[in-house]
């Protein structure tokens, strides 16, 4: 197991925010998804549970980003500058989707009546939230391929194009939209008591987690590229029981969604996105950007990390019975 | 356009736009409670109403002021990596309370929003209450944050980095209290306002419309007090200025020699080349009792640094003019409508009272936008003020025209949209005509 130093806990808030972000503002991501997959006599109503889904709570589990961006830049200034650097034309599209997603939304749901306006503002918000995703796992798969932090040759295509263009990047960028569409799906089982419409999500949520495997194994088989990665994650202790977990995880989320145990099912994609998430974490252990940067030289002084850490856990007082109530009110 | 000019307007572009959408965020969620409170003390249905369709409106800005706040935080490092190595960990303490305070206000504004009906009513009104206060606390953290790019602490220079780190010390900054006070007056005085000021539009057509007196009410009521109050807060920054930042008040003045007696400088064009002021009034020793309340006082000029370090002296001029002539007219409006009302005269019933909020409507927006070139344009060359020119934090990435102008084209698109929605929210479908008249 990693050293627990102040730094390494640090690193693990990042992780931890990352963690919530994926999971909650995923699915919304893979809401989007499936509202421009709709398909069938229930395409309105699927889209329509889509909305209702995640109107009341997209900006509060939007916000995971932001903490995760400044809890970077405040205890790993070195990794945020140089992640800012290479990874600038993925990051500004990504927000260009961000942007785009979110305004579209808010406008569909706030513009008067069904016409064709609000079919129009719901495209631009099904297509942002397919192209986010895929650029947040680009830049994820830049940093896992080890091409982030490297001396900059002053050759524009060397220095900002393609580190990111490669195959395992966009393996895993795809990787990352399937999986918030598998979370999606799973969710919207439990979001409505229409059965038609929960089989309909209960399809789509079998068929993209069976692809989750597919896309597994053809990430696995290009990252000969991120030798670094491929090794930590068998080597590094404690990296065999998180991918046990995965597998298990998997497994039960997809057995219980074939039984209709959608609670169950739910509960296990959780566990299951969430030891992904840990064993990339853990197999860059103790790299931030492998094999350029460690944590510990990246961190920021003592000083700086114990304030942060405090103001991390008041912060906590506040935010958790606060979401607690937001997901109590509008979830079940 | 060289890649740094690029860099600084499209860091311009985001700032000009975000505001707007931050100050919304800050500003109606108080018109929103204070409507629904008269509601609940009352049970007058048109509050309800008012309550409801503010409501509307704030789910569109707040969605906008969320992503394109988002936009900024990335664009910090995207556009300025060194000044992220460099500061990150001295205010990283601010941005990271106001990433906390920000996700309180999107929790409580989502239970606001789609909780109708599913809380109890004090559970509701308790909800609105906790976005306007974190709403005002975000907004306090991060003008704190740029208060330090003003008046750097926290820190000591050691070969070009920095060490003895103190992030309490970079937090409470010396400029933080001016500028937070500032712009939080500012929120308030621009949003009430542009409420107050549509709603007067309706009023001149339909004075007696009850929706519409209600909402002109509650929007003087948040606007009156903070335009009032702006001016004193100016004062303390001016002399704020005088003494910490000379050269941005030297700029904001056109003052190009130090000098006693120094005069206050209205309007005009400032002519680096000949250092003077052409086409201005100057009233004499106007400025040395604005910034240390005596007529004698030297203040210092731009000549107090090379040519090489000032800013753009017109436009931090023009924009500081702009800024103080738009806030007067703001607080002198508010003033005529505090003398109304201690007559207990109604002021819907003074068409040109009617007439001066409408103009205000923009004003309080366009205070804002000034007082931001002001500040950010007020401090260059510098990114963190003496200590990192922002030639030095860009980004090494080239052809940075082309994310500028990506982002110019969105947000304009963005801005017509919101803007039209807003209207045909509003405008296209009123209530006063029908249900409320």
């Amino acid at each position: 197991m990693p050293e627990i130093t102040l730094a390494t806990i640090l690193a693990g808030t990042v992780v931890v925010a990352l963690n919530a972000y994926v999971v909650l503002a995923g699915a919304d991501f893979g809401g989007g998804v499936w509202d421009l997959l709709a398909t069938g006599p229930r395409s309105g109503k699927q889209r329509d549970l889509v909305a209702h889904a995640i109107g009341p709570v997209w900006e509060a589990n939007h916000v995971w980003l932001i903490l995760a961006i400044v809890l970077l830049f405040t205890c790993f200034p070195a990794g945020f500058a140089e992640l800012a650097i290479t990874l600038h034309i993925p990051l500004f599209l990504m927000l260009v989707g961000i942007v785009l997603r979110g305004s579209a939304f808010s406008f569909r749901s706030y513009d008067r009546e069904h016409d064709v306006r609000q079919e129009y503002w719901g495209r631009i918000f099904a297509v942002a939230s397919v192209v986010t995703p895929v650029l947040l796992g680009v830049a994820v798969g830049t940093v896992a391929a080890g091409r982030v932090g490297v001396p900059r040759s002053g050759d524009f295509a060397t220095d900002f194009l393609r580190p990111w263009l490669t195959p395992f990047a966009w393996s895993i960028g795809l990787y990352t939209l399937l999986l918030f569409a598998f979370l999606a799906a799973v969710y919207l089982t439990l979001e409505t008591d229409d059965s038609a419409l929960q089989e309909d999500f209960r399809a789509r949520a079998l068929v993209s987690g069976v692809l989750l495997f597919v896309a597994a194994l053809v990430t696995l088989g290009l990252s000969g590229s991120a030798p670094l990665i491929r090794t930590g994650l068998l080597a590094v202790p404690g990296a065999v029981p998180l991918h046990l977990t995965t597998g298990i995880a998997a497994v039960t989320a997809l057995v219980s969604l074939w039984k209709r145990r959608y609670r169950l099912a739910r509960a296990a994609a959780i566990v299951q996105v969430s030891a992904i998430l840990w064993g990339w974490a853990l197999a860059q252990y103790p790299y931030l950007l492998p094999p350029h940067l460690s944590i510990g030289d990246a961190a920021a002084p003592a000083v700086t990390l114990r304030l942060t850490l405090g103001a991390l856990v008041v912060g906590a007082g506040v935010l958790i019975p606060s979401l607690v109530y937001l997901f109590r009110i509008f979830k079940r | 356009m060289s890649d740094l000019l690029a860099a600084r307007s499209q860091m311009a572009i985001s700032l000009a736009f975000h505001i707007l959408f931050a100050v919304v965020g800050i500003g109606m969620p108080c018109l929103m409670v204070a409507a629904e409170w008269r509601w609940s003390r009352t049970g007058d249905p048109v509050y309800l109403e008012l309550a409801k369709r503010w409501a509307k409106g704030t789910a569109i800005l707040f969605a906008v002021g969320a992503v394109s706040g988002t936009v900024l935080s990335f664009e910090l490092g995207l556009l300025w990596p060194e000044f992220m190595r460099f500061a990150g960990p001295i205010i990283g303490m601010p941005f990271s309370l106001e990433g906390f305070a920000f996700f309180t206000e999107a929790i409580f504004l989502g239970i606001y929003l789609y909780g109708w009906g599913r809380i109890s009513r004090r559970a509701h009104l308790l909800a609105g209450l906790l976005v306007a206060l974190s709403g005002m606390l975000s907004g306090i953290f991060v003008v704190t944050a740029n208060a330090w790019m003003n008046a750097p602490a926290g820190f000591t220079v050691v070969d070009g980095k920095p060490t003895g780190i103190d992030p309490i010390a970079g937090m409470l900054n010396s400029a933080a209290l001016e500028q937070t006070l500032h712009m939080t007056l500012a929120a308030y005085a621009a949003t009430g306002f542009a409420v107050a000021a549509i709603h007067a539009w309706f009023l001149r057509r339909a004075p007696e419309s009850g929706f519409h007196r209600r909402a002109f009410a509650i929007g003087l009521l948040v606007a009156a007090p903070a335009a009032i109050l702006q001016p004193l807060s100016g004062d303390l920054s001016a002399r704020y200025l005088a003494r910490h930042q000379p050269v941005k008040l030297a700029a904001a003045e056109a003052l190009f020699e130090t000098r006693t007696h120094a005069p206050l400088t209205l309007g005009g064009w400032p002519d680096r080349e000949a250092r003077t002021t052409r086409f201005a009034i100057e009233i004499p020793s106007g400025l040395s009792l604005l910034a240390y309340h005596d007529p004698a006082a030297e203040v210092k000029g731009l000549d107090t640094v090379p040519p090489s370090d000032w800013p753009n002296v017109p436009l931090v001029h023009l924009s500081f003019q702009a800024m103080v002539g738009l806030g007067t007219y703001l607080a002198l409006v508010s003033l005529w409508v505090v003398w109304l009302a201690l007559r207990r005269r109604d002021p819907v019933g003074h068409p040109w009272l009617l007439r001066a909020v409408i103009v205000g409507g923009p004003c309080g927006m366009l205070a804002i936008e000034a007082g931001w070139m002001l500040t950010e344009l007020g401090r260059q060359p510098w990114t963190i003020y003496g200590v990192l020119r922002t030639a030095e934090a860009v980004t090494p990435m080239p052809g940075l025209i082309y994310p500028f102008l990506a982002i110019t084209l969105l947000y304009c698109l963005l801005g017509v949209v919101v803007a039209w929605l807003l209207y045909s929210q509003i405008v296209t479908n009123p209530p006063a005509t029908a249900e409320y008249a």
